[in-house]
């Protein structure tokens, strides 16, 4: 037996323009939690795409077990015990959990679709690892988390002895991250080794045995987690220092910008989801949401965008009446949105970053050459000050592919261009969500800035760190409505997170 | 999964050129297979492509002329399903487009102003502005009311076809088939071209084609319209959030889509015949144009290529039925080059399929 259950020796590959991965080694050894840190675009996602056989790498040689193998697809990893737990699912909403597990690899009794060995096999699976999943359920009725256990099943029930988890506790909630935390504790003692992806170097020192550090697709080197501390983590990873709290100057608040009155929000199915809401925005102030998710967070920021039809109440703002205003005339008065849903709702994939930083404001004047022509240098030139300015980084520059770019990147691109069309309210959603600390620092670093110029910031987090690091006031919200408004340093993480679970009464302020 | 479409995407040209050559190659195949000589099939094409006939080494233009005129309604049509197809919309309403374009045009032609010039534009124009109506009242119905454009565009193909009838039956002179003759100053021939080509058909609609062409590429790709059709064509979503208006673009595509269809039929109408015609059936053009726009990858340039290809085709047709090859060979071969294109995702995944069962007879896998 060897000593490394995976072993990836001198792994290169490169895309057009950037060398994703440069010679990069990576050892982890049997039942172990070995996580894997770098900053955006360092190059994990490519590094566990090669070995899960998505992508074939230029150069190297993968190991399982000290024997050689050549990993050309999915299917061949799958077979040889490597499961992996994408960052956004691939699960069939109208299925039930069960049928999912088995898309795809039906299992046969004389040629027969066998769902009920099937079905007490995921039972089996699901009541030995902890996973608490429900095998007949639909997966449009579970939540973000248990879908995310659908995936953990699916790769059991494949057999897999290593699962590849990429940046799993992105989507989901404080508690939710808990549990997958114990889940992945219970994977390591039953035997299996799992690779972990994540920005947050909390998890890391929480939950891994090993690091192992990218930087700029190269690799920096693997540490016992257990010796590190997180700013030292940090400092491998960047190749610099990181500051996690950002100074924000004590500033006094200006006028009213954004006011929002007796909301009421039904989302896309008519079930109300924000009810009697009221608040104020003033300029040059942060003021955070903070809520579980799903209690109408993401129904608020769609009615005061114009993505949702508000039922009841208005919006104000600028003193101008904005909830019957088409979403071009709320972005002209000066609405700036970073949603939640950036592959979504925040670019087209399929456009040049040049092209993406345009997406609202293409029809004005400096875009436009003679007989409507488009003036794509002028496009061109913007991006690139914008990629300097936020630090993006891409292959081809102004000229790459948005949906080509990594995560954080394509957030700066976002963000970028928000900020660019100096807005007087930005409605920030999750901004920070799956950025590495860089990024992170960065990003929070804008968005500070904007509202030391004056801007008005609402921002929605689930993360309390954040809304606690950024926030002049903090909203809380629960069940669609707002339950105590507060400033920052009136309260502490702890009773916000008492009054987001809905128990007002109990905090005594 | 998003790089995976867009290193697809980049291939799209070449698997356009395969899929074309794997169409051909098996075409030659079921021409041997059915005991006939494919050379003198190649031997057709070329003659309808170039003009020269092997056998008997004369060279006669007039093939040429016919192909590129074959080819006009082709590539209009093809641009017609392409332009709506970037805004993200399945339009198979070319035909019923093109119906309503050639009705109005041999109406017009029929009825109106017998004055040089001012008669056929006026023609050409009428067939334009009521294939733009006739689409663009889909796009409302998707845009305002989410009625999807397949049921609707399929229903009015029909509607086209009836209403054709009845107004070209109540043109002069009209009989079950053909109406009068149209007056000279309606037709868009070129004598020019008739000249030079043995009175080939090839008129002035080859221009009206180029035109298209370059208005369908310019629009597309250089105007602040196309660029909010692509992005709403690309993400609707990211396109809505960002004010784009999504509901306006819409319907301007599938009116602008219809207005190529409708010139396909004005040009047909006023190019291709001397009389109005009481359609009983569709001419297909607009279905053909579905086919054309996919082989070409909805671009302006691989439309024009592929609605050639389609016209080369057509006009072999006869040529191989005097050599023995059944004419119905290239409507195979046209059916198995978009077979062929909506393969290629299958062929992927044989492709895996093929791979884990080499891996499991290595591994040893049960
Ligand atoms: N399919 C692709 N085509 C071109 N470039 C790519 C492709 N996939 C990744 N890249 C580039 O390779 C580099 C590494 O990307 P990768 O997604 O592996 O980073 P990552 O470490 O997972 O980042 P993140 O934390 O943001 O997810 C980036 O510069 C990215 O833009
Ligand atoms: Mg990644």
């Amino acid at each position: 037996m060897s000593e490394y259950a995976i072993e990836m020796r001198g792994i290169t590959k490169t895309f057009p323009g950037v060398v994703a991965n440069d010679n990069v080694t990576l050892q982890v050894r049997p039942c172990e939690i070995h996580a894997l840190l770098g900053e955006n675009g360092a190059g994990k996602s490519t590094l566990m795409s090669i070995l899960f056989g998505s992508y074939s790498a230029d150069n190297g040689q993968i190991f399982l077990d000290g024997k050689e193998v050549s990993i050309k697809n999915p299917s061949v990893a799958t077979s040889l015990g490597i499961g992996m737990v994408h960052q956004h699912f691939k699960l069939v909403q109208n299925y039930t959990v069960t049928e999912n597990i088995v898309l795809g690899m039906e299992p046969t009794k004389r040629k027969l679709l066998d769902l009920k060995s099937a079905r007490a096999k995921v039972a089996r699976l699901s009541e030995q690892y902890g996973l608490s999943v429900d095998p007949d359920a639909l997966v449009e009725d579970i939540t973000v988390g248990q879908q995310q256990r659908v995936e953990i099943l699916k790769t059991l029930f494949r057999n897999a002895n290593t699962i590849i988890f990429d940046e799993p506790t992105a989507v989901l909630t404080p508690q939710e991250v808990d549990e997958l935390i114990e889940i992945l504790r219970k994977l390591r003692s039953e035997g299996k080794t799992i690779l972990l992806i994540t920005h947050k170097l909390r998890e890391i020192k929480e939950v891994a045995d090993r690091c192992t550090v990218l930087r700029r697709g190269r690799y920096i080197g693997t540490v016992d987690v257990a010796d590190v501390t997180e700013q030292e983590l940090a400092e491998m990873m960047v190749g610099r220092a990181v500051k996690f709290e950002i100074d924000k100057p004590e500033q006094e608040a200006g006028a009213v910008v954004l006011s929002l009155r007796n909301l009421e929000v039904a989302d896309s199915a008519g079930i109300v989801k924000v009810r009697d809401l009221s608040l104020d925005v003033h300029e040059g102030e942060i003021v955070g949401i903070a809520g579980v998710d799903g209690n109408g967070q993401s129904e608020l920021l769609e009615a005061i965008t114009g993505l949702l039809p508000l039922s009841k109440g208005s919006i104000i703002l600028d003193g101008k009446e904005i909830d019957r205003c088409t979403i071009r005339e709320r972005i002209e008065a000066g609405l700036g949105y970073v949603p939640e849903d950036r592959q979504k709702f925040g670019l087209v994939a399929d456009f040049t970053i040049a092209e993406n930083s345009a997406l609202k404001n293409y029809y004005h004047p400096v875009y436009k050459k003679k007989f409507g022509l488009l003036d794509f240098n002028a496009m061109e030139r913007e991006a690139n000050s914008l990629i300097e300015q936020f630090d993006i980084r891409s292959a081809e520059g102004a000229a790459t592919m948005a949906g080509s770019l990594s995560g954080g990147n394509q957030q700066k691109v976002i963000v970028a261009r928000e900020i660019s069309l100096s807005p007087k309210v930005l409605v920030v959603a999750q901004p920070t969500r799956g950025l590495d600390v860089g990024a992170i620092e960065y990003i929070r670093r804008r968005i500070i800035d904007e509202r030391d110029k004056g801007g008005a910031i609402l921002l929605v987090s689930f993360e309390l760190d954040e809304i606690m690091n950024l926030c002049d006031r903090i909203a809380t919200i629960s069940k669609g409505q707002i339950v105590a408004v507060n400033r920052q340093d009136e309260v502490d993480e702890y009773q916000i997170g008492l009054m987001m679970a809905g128990s007002q009464a109990e905090v005594a302020l | 999964m998003k790089a995976e479409r867009k290193r697809l995407s980049e291939s799209d040209g070449a698997t356009s050129v395969l899929v074309v050559l794997m169409g051909f190659l098996v075409g030659t195949i079921l021409v041997a297979l059915v005991g006939k000589n494919p050379l003198n099939m190649y031997k057709a094409l070329f003659q309808a492509l170039s003009g020269y006939n092997i056998d008997n080494g004369r060279m006669n233009v007039r093939y040429i002329a016919e192909t590129l005129n074959y080819s006009v309604p082709f590539i209009l049509c093809g641009l017609s399903m392409g332009f709506a197809n970037r805004v993200g919309l399945f339009n198979i309403g070319g035909e019923g487009q093109y119906i309503m374009g050639l009705t109005l045009a041999q109406t017009v032609a029929l009825l109106g102003p017998q004055i040089p010039v001012l008669h056929w534009v006026l023609a050409i124009l009428a067939a334009i502005i009521i294939g733009a109506l006739w689409g663009g009242v889909v796009g409302i119905l998707k845009a305002k009311y989410e009625v999807s454009e397949v049921v609707s565009t399929i229903m009015l193909n029909y509607v086209a076809l009836y209403l054709s009838r009845i107004i070209c039956l109540q043109l002069p002179g009209a009989t079950t088939y053909k109406t009068a003759n149209f007056p000279k100053t309606a037709l868009i021939e070129n004598t020019f071209f008739q000249a030079i080509t043995h009175n080939s058909l090839l008129n002035n609609g080859i221009f009206m084609m180029i035109v298209a062409v370059i208005i369908y590429w310019f629009i597309m790709e250089k105007t602040s319209l196309g660029y909010g059709m692509r992005a709403t064509g690309f993400n609707k979503d990211a396109a809505r959030a960002s004010g784009i208006p999504v509901v306006r673009s819409i319907s301007i595509s599938m009116a602008i889509s219809g207005a190529f269809a409708g010139l396909a039929g004005g040009i047909v109408a006023l190019g291709s015949f001397k009389y109005g015609r009481v359609l009983a059936g569709m001419d297909n053009y607009g279905f053909d144009g579905i086919a054309v726009a996919l082989v070409g990858n909805c671009t302006a340039l691989g439309t024009t290529l592929a609605g050639l290809l389609f016209g080369l085709l057509k006009n072999a047709q006869a040529l191989m039925q005097g050599k023995q090859i059944p004419k119905e060979i290239t409507f195979i071969i046209q059916g198995l080059i978009v077979i062929f294109i909506a393969l290629r995702s299958a062929l992927k995944l044989y492709q895996e399929y093929l791979d884990k069962r080499q891996l499991q007879k290595e591994v040893g896998v049960k």
